[in-house]
């Protein structure tokens, strides 16, 4: 059965077609305009042309589909999924698609965000309208060729049929499509008849990637570029006094020493001899207040949550009510450092300013916003700012921030040369916007073994969490039920970092909930479902999850991890949560080995609504939540006198293989639109791991990373 | 400036840098091979692995003035064309996230397997610890790295 869509917004103002002198069709639409929640069409329809378009589809006469995406690429596998929405409509052989990451127009770059747990959910019904929408142009003249009705035709891999067993191939009439009106109205697939939705893809780039060929930032290179290796203050709250060049403009090939702000670029043909350059600056810097450490933040965070200045973001029923007629009341604190990135690539960016153009280069997740505060900085007019996107060694939030991207663009300036900024890992750990440090207070009230009271403080460093935040569990599931936030305005500067703020309240709130289980000695299971049916049937629309969906995630995670069911010597710890608009519940197996917990395998439950690509989809729940592991175990990031205490992974632990377990996932199969992956697989898994080192050892953690408070030396696997 | 004459991927290069320069950034900046990474400059993360006669390496530590007359191999060199057993189980496996420290884990695992036809398990997992993935695609560098031992062994 097939369903008739009719969309809030018309495809007309997005789509456009064109046959091809060469032979062929182009179908040009906006990719991100189509994916925005609220797409609107633009001023003057009549006005579109191709130059405002960011997306192609090219059906070539023999039939061979080219999808010009200019999706960047951070490793969640959307430059892979979200053509699949496209083919699958189109009903093509994935085997005839061909996707190219496209040249950016520069005028029209405006809407590119790589909010990767996002941009799957909001493209699910517009891109499989284009493909749609391409479709019926290539029935129609498939249809008009043979003179018959064109809902009598049938479409199967490229090759169109009518009753009486005509065929024509796409290739065949794309000339004639493409001189044909843009339908209205389109008939998008039942999901049963998916032939590429819910198919495992390979990796769209993966012969690039195998063979090593220039596909990141930091491959980019052009004629006559400099490289850049900049200085930049020691610590957060220093600023520049004076510096000496002379020992770096002595190096062979050093090019040239341009300060800008605080800082200082040393520019040289090569990115040695850049590096070397700036090893041999001599710069003194002075501060005027005192300098911040992780000490002073952890009297701060705990002041904080002592006082009495809060904003309450939500509250339900009488939370002080509750507290004061409660049989008891539990009350436990979390803790959790900074943490920088790390993408694998470090940070860097490529600029050219010249009098009339400024080209920007590389591995960046906002590149509207970039090229606007660049464009500002300069002082130049924001039609002659153009934005490439190079594939991103990694994203984890850090390259939503473009401070790389604008001081590339004012060393270019002022060194009148194109430019690439290069960080070395030192630069990248020194110069973060890290996930804040915080603390997170979690009391809850208990009268007749029942919870009556959950009130959540948060202490964290410049900001708070997002709005929606508070409406995830366990709101609506406690009557008396308030969430307070504080933060102190720190000189470290801090931002997304995957699954932001999320990525420790889960491991705070998973973790009160199994202690609460422990101490009102019930099924710990039991406790969650429980608490999910006061949920149901709610009629407060802020409740931002599904009781059903996470009560089924948990279900189903009790089920496929053998939970309870585990063999001697195998500990289990339980977690589950709903964040990014998927529901997750892990199984984390803990061993000890010589009295040392190791975990060995997570089992992750995970509705998601319709998995587009199971393959890159499990990949990235594994990564998910080893991420998640190895956070939470080891990462260990602390300020003395405003500077990080760690520059580089030999005094920075990130999980290895030899520590990893074995992530064994499960999707739930059902028919509701897909949601975002990059994400929710990593905030459970430090409350299952932890969970389950409670029930090895007996040690409950409250603090992260667990490898400093556990008493045992270095887990390793 | 001094000159160096190398071999990489069995071909002769003669390259002017300064000796003290890392093999890592002569084969990036200065011919052209950015098939290997940059990553931590400290040999602790593996992006930058090579072979050097035939051992896995961290290109970064090594200057270009100590690898004159080895056998240098980079990613662009174990197969003209992607072939090789070891890049064709990372392909059937679909390991790569982000994709950029695949090129140094790849030569790990290629250097790794040619020591050691038949690894077991745990071999595999101490063998590849020296390479980070941030993504932490480990459960499928593991698999690729058994997939690839059966294909050569």
């Amino acid at each position: 059965m097939k369903q008739i869509v009719s969309s809030s917004f018309s495809r007309r103002s997005f789509i456009k077609t064109s046959a091809l002198a060469g032979g062929g069709m182009l179908i040009g639409f906006n990719l991100f305009q189509a994916c925005k929640p609220e797409a609107t069409p633009p001023v003057d329809v009549s006005q579109l042309n191709f130059n405002d378009f960011n997306a192609f589809i090219k059906i070539a006469d023999n039939g061979m589909v080219t999808i010009f995406s200019p999706n960047p690429e951070i490793g969640q596998g959307v430059k892979t999924s979200m053509p699949m929405l496209i083919a699958e409509e189109l009903d093509v052989a994935w085997d005839n698609v061909h996707v190219v990451q496209g040249a950016l127009d520069t005028k029209n770059f405006t809407r590119q965000v790589a909010g990767g747990s996002q941009s799957l959910r909001f493209g699910w019904e517009p891109l499989r309208q284009t493909g749609a929408t391409a479709r019926q142009m290539l029935i129609n003249a498939a249809a008009a060729k043979w003179g018959v009705d064109p809902s009598t035709c049938t479409t199967d891999n490229g090759v169109i049929t009518n009753t009486n067993g005509d065929k024509l191939g796409y290739g065949e009439v794309v000339k004639q499509a493409a001189t044909l009106p843009v339908p209205e109205n389109v008939t998008l697939k039942d999901p049963k008849d998916f032939n590429i939705i819910g198919k495992d893809i390979q990796n769209v780039d993966i012969d690039n990637i195998i063979t090593g060929k220039p596909l990141f930032g930091l491959d980019y290179k052009e004629e006559g570029m400099m490289y850049a290796v900049v200085l930049r203050p020691p610590s957060f709250g220093k600023t520049l006094k004076d510096f000496d060049a002379s020992g770096a403009k002595a190096i062979s090939g050093v090019q040239d020493v341009i300060k800008f702000g605080d800082k200082i670029a040393v520019l040289a043909n090569n990115t040695w001899t850049a590096m070397k350059g700036k090893k041999a600056l001599t710069a003194n810097w002075e501060s005027d207040a005192k300098l911040e450490s992780t000490e002073g933040h952890d009297k701060i965070l705990t002041d904080l949550l002592n006082g009495k200045e809060f904003n309450t973001m939500r509250a339900d029923g009488d939370v002080k009510k509750a507290f004061a007629e409660a049989d008891q009341v539990i009350e436990r604190t979390y803790d959790s450092p900074f943490l920088p990135h790390n993408c694998m690539e470090p940070m860097n960016f490529f600029a050219d300013v010249t009098a009339d153009k400024v080209r920007l280069v590389g591995p960046i997740q906002t590149p509207a916003g970039t090229a606007r505060r660049v464009a500002e900085l300069l002082e130049r007019d924001p039609e002659q700012v153009s934005v490439e996107m190079t594939r991103m060694g990694g994203g984890f939030g850090r390259r939503l921030y473009g401070d790389f991207a604008l001081e590339a663009a004012e060393i270019s300036k002022l060194a009148q040369k194109p430019v690439k900024v290069v960080y070395s890992r030192e630069d990248d750990m020194s110069a973060g916007i890290y996930r804040p440090a915080i603390k997170y207070r979690i009391s809850a009230s208990v009268k007749d073994g029942k919870i009556t009271g959950y009130h959540l403080k948060e202490a964290s460093i410049n900001s708070n969490m997002y709005g929606l935040i508070p409406n995830f569990f366990p709101a609506g599931a406690v009557d008396n039920y308030q969430v307070d936030v504080a933060n102190y305005q720190s000189k470290i500067t801090t931002g997304a970092w995957r699954a932001p703020y999320t990525n420790f309240l889960s491991f705070a709130e998973q973790s009160f909930f199994d202690e609460i289980a422990e101490i009102l000695e019930v099924d710990r299971i039991q406790l969650r479902l429980d608490l999910l049916q006061n949920v149901k049937g709610t009629t407060d629309d802020r409740i931002q999850y599904s009781p059903e969906r996470l009560e089924n995630v948990i279900k189903v995670a009790v089920d496929k991890s053998g939970w309870g069911k585990a063999q001697e010597g195998v500990y289990q710890g339980f977690s589950a949560y709903y964040c990014h608009n998927t529901h997750v519940a892990e199984v984390a197996d803990v061993v000890l080995e010589n009295d040392v917990p190791v975990v060995k395998k997570v089992t992750c439950v995970v509705d998601c609504g319709i998995v587009v690509n199971p393959l890159g989809a499990k990949n990235q729940i594994e990564g998910g939540v080893l991420d998640g592991i190895g956070h939470a175990m080891y990462g260990d990031f602390s300020f003395t006198d405003g500077a990080p205490d760690a520059k580089n992974f030999n005094a920075y632990r990130l999980i290895r293989m030899n520590e990893t377990p074995v992530v064994e996932t499960h999707f739930i199969e059902n028919d509701i639109a897909p949601t975002g992956l990059g994400e929710p697989a990593l905030p459970p898994a430090g409350a299952a791991v932890a969970n389950a080192i409670k029930a090895a050892k007996g040690i409950r953690l409250y603090k992260q990373p667990f490898v400093k408070h556990m008493n045992v030396k270095a887990p390793l696997g | 400036m001094p000159v160096y004459n190398l071999k990489i991927n069995g071909k002769s290069h003669s390259v002017e840098a300064d000796q003290d320069t890392p093999l890592l950034w002569v084969l990036r900046d200065h011919l052209n091979m950015v098939g290997t990474k940059f990553g931590c400059g400290i040999g602790q993360c593996g992006a930058c692995t090579v072979h050097v006669d035939g051992s896995a390496t961290r290109s970064c530590l090594l200057q270009v003035s100590n690898v004159e007359e080895m056998e240098i191999t980079t990613i662009e060199g174990i197969s003209e064309d992607g072939s090789h057993p070891v890049q064709q189980a990372w392909k059937e496996v679909d390991v790569p996230q982000c994709g950029y420290c695949q090129a140094g884990q790849i030569m790990s695992a290629t250097a790794f397997l040619n020591e050691n036809k038949n690894p077991s398990k745990s071999e595999i997992r101490d063998a590849m610890s020296g390479n980070i993935c941030r993504c932490a695609s480990y459960n499928r560098i593991e698999r690729a790295v058994e997939q690839a031992a059966s294909k050569m062994s």
